[in-house]
């Protein structure tokens, strides 16, 4: 198990060294992403501005406070409390933003599925899985909103973030197949049957 | 004793904001129970980051989570209590709109077919209010719960039939606990409702996944499921965030409600390890805030 710090934009080389148990610190961009974004992007057909290609992103919609521009607010603002959501919802939305934006890393909680896992053996991804609930210390990894597309969509707008020692996060899913849910996953399942018993609520 | 409703306005405004930001002690202790017996190394060190979040979000008067979620106000009155029953509704949506826009914080609420974002935590029939009476003398008490969404997607009900057995709604809930994994940020509370109709079986799974850890069940058969499902989901190994671990559930908590003699409901509702809650007792000599 190895930690990695790595500056992004990154490239294929460096997401396909990560395996699943290792931990990772992001430096300097981040973009957050949800699932209005998405389905402005992949259903709707709305082109963004900002370039993904070898990004990392992050499943969030923040809080932030709208503030007069200026050097440490360049559009307008500030981060109050940055967090993460359920990736799972948005499954179906990985292959695409791998295929069409050259995103390297996704960032969530509570894991992507088998779809995801593929996408991310094929293009070269993988995910890295943060503390949900955490937000008020993520936020401290955060140090200004640096960019905001599809703003009508506040808070799911796409937000670019410069981070300082984002993490650490564990690799929950790597470019190899590997995923820590699917293994937690078999494990809880030879469980059952044991609980189901001590329930005197046997199949 | 008459409510005063630009108080109540200014309660509901504050209990929204200190909801976000202080956990209640009994979800404090819980962790601390939790990482004295958790024995897995990822399970360890998703706590500690939990505990650590705690500390920071105090530290930086921050929120807690991102996820400011579905606003509800569970009002409780008591005896000897004059007041505008429309206008309290209004001034609690007030107080709700106002921590909205003057925190800010992110409103999580839109329309359910347009998605519109009012951007106010409010929109039809939201904020949740639950209006209900004790005999306490001269108290109003006011409970505030940010329902965040990764948790309040783990919502299940089944109508089960009389000949399904109790034995069928336990594996109910340990099926529902392990479908629902890490999306709903274990270690949890799982709330469980049995009985009642349909619409009545979910709100039991909601007041039991918002009770206080500690609490128990007032009914002794719904006391005895808490212990038996409480023991159970924690050996499935789902550990805190999904991640594997010992850590499954702070508890499992039942509430139950005469039913049917043809029906069997049995619903789950999930609350994140975020379990935030925030209570205003009022009586005439002024306004305790708690959990």
């Amino acid at each position: 198990m190895t930690h990695h710090l790595v500056h992004m934009p990154c490239d294929e080389a460096t997401v396909r060294a990560l395996r699943v148990g290792d931990t990772v610190t992001l430096e300097d961009w981040l973009f957050g992403i949800r699932d209005a974004t998405q389905i402005a992007m992949f259903d709707q057909g709305r082109n963004v501005r900002l370039d993904l290609r070898g990004h990392a992103v992050v499943h969030t919609a923040p809080n932030v406070k709208r503030v007069p521009p200026s050097p440490a607010a360049p559009v307008g603002y500030a981060p109050l409390c940055i967090g993460t959501t359920t990736s799972m919802r948005m499954e179906r939305f990985t292959e695409p933003l791998l295929r069409d934006h050259g995103v390297r890393l996704i960032i969530g909680k509570g894991g992507l599925g088998p779809a995801s896992a593929a996408a991310f053996k094929r293009y070269g991804c993988a995910y890295l899985a943060v503390v949900g609930g955490a937000a008020a210390l993520e936020t401290t990894w955060i140090t200004e909103i640096t960019d905001v597309d599809l703003d009508d969509l506040n808070p799911e707008s796409l937000w670019k973030f410069r981070v300082k020692g984002f993490g650490p996060l564990l690799v929950a899913m790597d470019s190899h197949g590997g995923s820590l849910y699917a293994s937690v996953g078999e494990r809880v399942a030879d469980r059952r049957a044991a609980a189901l018993a001590a329930l005197g609520a046997s199949e | 004793m008459q409510l005063d409703l630009t108080e109540i306005e200014e309660i509901a405004k504050l209990l929204y904001i200190r909801a976000l930001k202080l956990l209640p002690d009994d979800i404090k202790d819980g962790f601390v129970r939790l990482q004295r017996s958790e024995t897995d190394p990822t399970g360890r060190s998703v706590l500690a980051t939990m505990v650590e979040n705690i500390a920071v979000a105090e530290r930086e008067d921050n929120l807690l989570c991102q996820d400011t979620g579905i606003p509800i106000y569970n009002i409780t009155i008591g005896r000897d209590v004059t007041f505008d029953g429309a206008g309290l509704k209004a001034a609690i949506r007030r107080g709700c709109e106002r921590a909205t826009r003057e925190h800010p914080l992110r409103s999580s609420v839109v329309h359910p077919v347009t998605r519109k974002n009012e951007h106010t935590s409010c929109g039809i029939r939201v904020p949740v209010l639950h209006i209900d009476f004790d005999d306490r003398p001269e108290t109003v008490e006011i409970e505030m719960i940010p329902k965040g969404s990764g948790s309040e997607n783990g919502s299940f009900l089944k109508m089960l039939v009389p000949a399904d057995g109790i034995a069928a709604v336990k594996r109910f809930v340990v099926d529902r606990v392990i479908e629902a994994g890490g999306k709903v940020c274990p270690p949890t509370i799982v709330g469980v409702g049995i009985g009642g109709t349909s619409d009545l079986c979910m709100h039991l799974a909601k007041i039991a996944a918002t009770r206080a850890l500690g609490s128990v069940c007032a009914d002794p058969e719904g006391a005895k499921l808490e212990k038996e499902l409480s023991e159970a989901v924690n050996m499935l190994g789902i550990g805190p965030q999904g991640l594997g671990g010992d850590a499954t559930a702070f508890a499992v908590h039942v509430e139950t409600a005469a039913t049917h003699i043809t029906m069997n409901p049995v619903a789950v509702n999930i609350q994140c390890h975020s379990a935030r809650r925030a209570r205003a007792t009022i009586t005439p000599g002024g306004v305790e805030f708690g959990f």
